[in-house]
């Protein structure tokens, strides 16, 4: 999978979470959580969309490394 | 035969207007099933009947916006026939008027006609007084001129009345989570991504629990007393996307092990977002829980939902300097707060309901 689709299936993801949000201007290095408003539970709705589209089961412990688009794509990248 | 009325969805509801029908006359319908959609000033919202037969009639058209109390539908019950055909002895009605009465959520068959061969008439209906429409609705407190939409005028609404009617008092404490955090960090390591717990289910699960020892805090005020509920339906405040705030519940939350609460919460959550909540969630709360600890806040006050008597609040878990076994340690702290209708209970059974709920916390494999 090229950068292009990787990022496409994440804005599918965060597109489910925030309907309303120009995913688009999102700048790689922002707070996913913070730009897009999105809470706690928000956030596990995200990483659960990850494990059935990426079957990537994401640890907690790895959050802060998926806080940002560009964190987001290189973690899955690695996988 | 049993009417169905308008539902009133919360305290602050005085009107609803009927979206769908999801029944005819002629349906079989058990208590619980969903047989209308209702759109409120909060949301759209599923609602549920609670007679069990067989549909009658269809009274309210959809896009009707009906009073509180007005009659839906009727339902005849196991064993009932439909009335037969009243034939010359139906009661006459003009058009307008019967229009004007559903509007108003006034009985017709209250209503004496003053009509041709006793027609009851559009004055006749405006004589009469429908219960509901005799309500003064509580006036609003604006900070601005500018329109305020529908659920921001709900939420003013109930909260005004609350501030009105309830005497607050606030109690406040600190939580040390060192134990409930590693705790929940060994479950989730254990459990696959589609069952992972989050702390807002702990912090649910030990209110549910520090009820059991403090239930005067569970229930309603009304007529001057306090009724007290056995089930706890613990309302959680969520934050719509489209901006506003709701609070259905989770209803029956004393029954579910941590599991099936973050499941129910998680689907609660959807729900809401998606308005397609049930009427039992958004009117059956007993009490409220507000979290705003992903917003950063530290410490939450809240203002009681009436006719509940009790706000649970909880701020953010931060790191804090925290003495234990008398040293100075770094350790995850949250602040719990309560706010209390003074009318039902008093500060002591206040701190000895924190006080339970700290003690939960502090011991999470008791939860």
């Amino acid at each position: 999978m090229n950068q292009d689709e990787l990022r496409n299936r994440l804005f599918e993801i965060l597109h489910r979470i925030a309907p309303e949000a120009d995913l688009n201007r999102i700048t790689p290095d922002e707070s996913i959580r913070e730009v897009l408003d999105i809470d706690s539970f928000d956030f596990l709705q995200v990483v659960l969309g990850i494990h059935k589209a990426f079957g990537v089961e994401i640890p907690e412990s790895d959050y802060r490394s998926i806080a940002t688009l560009r964190g987001m794509m290189e973690y899955l990248g690695n996988r | 035969m049993t009417p169905f009325r308008m539902p009133s969805l919360g305290a602050d509801m005085e009107s609803g207007k009927l979206t769908r029908w999801k029944i005819k006359p002629g349906d079989r319908v058990k208590r619980g099933d969903i047989v209308a959609e209702v759109e409120t000033e909060k949301a759209d919202i599923d609602v549920e009947i609670f007679t069990s037969g067989i549909v009658h009639e269809l009274l309210v058209q959809p896009d009707q916006k009906v009073p509180v109390g007005t009659v839906l539908a009727t339902i005849l019950e196991e064993g009932e026939t439909a009335p037969p055909p009243q034939g010359s002895a139906r009661q006459r009605v003009s058009p307008f008027a019967k229009k004007l009465a559903i509007e108003r959520g006034i009985d017709l068959s209250t209503i004496r006609g003053t009509g041709p061969d006793g027609a009851v008439t559009r004055e006749d209906v405006e004589r009469a007084v429908a219960p509901e429409a005799a309500v003064t609705p509580a006036p609003v407190p604006v900070a601005s001129t500018a329109p305020i939409a529908g659920i921001r005028h709900a939420i003013a609404s109930a909260m005004a009345r609350s501030n009105r009617e309830i005497p607050h008092y606030y109690l406040e404490t600190r939580i040390d989570m060192h134990r409930a955090l590693e705790w929940l960090k060994d479950q989730n390591l254990k459990r696959p991504v589609q069952e992972r717990l989050l702390p807002a289910v702990l912090l649910i699960r030990a209110v549910v629990l520090a009820l059991k020892d403090v239930p005067e805090l569970n229930g309603y005020w009304k007529n001057d007393r306090l009724e007290m509920k056995s089930a706890v339906n613990v309302g959680f405040a969520i934050a719509l996307r489209q901006g506003g705030l709701i609070t259905p519940a989770i209803l029956n939350t004393e029954q579910y092990d941590l599991t099936q609460l973050m499941a129910a919460l998680i689907d609660l959550i959807a729900r809401a977002r998606e308005g397609h909540l049930r009427s039992s969630e958004i009117a059956e709360g007993t009490i409220t829980i507000t979290s705003l600890g992903d917003l950063g806040v530290e410490t939450v006050y809240g203002v009681i939902y009436p006719p509940q008597v009790a706000l649970v609040g909880f701020g953010r878990i931060q790191e804090s300097a925290w003495v234990a076994e008398g040293a100075l340690a770094v350790r995850p702290v949250l602040t719990a707060t309560l706010a209390g209708d003074h009318r039902a209970t008093d500060g002591r059974r206040g701190a000895q309901f924190l006080s339970a709920l700290s003690g939960y916390l502090r011991e999470p494999e008791k939860l």
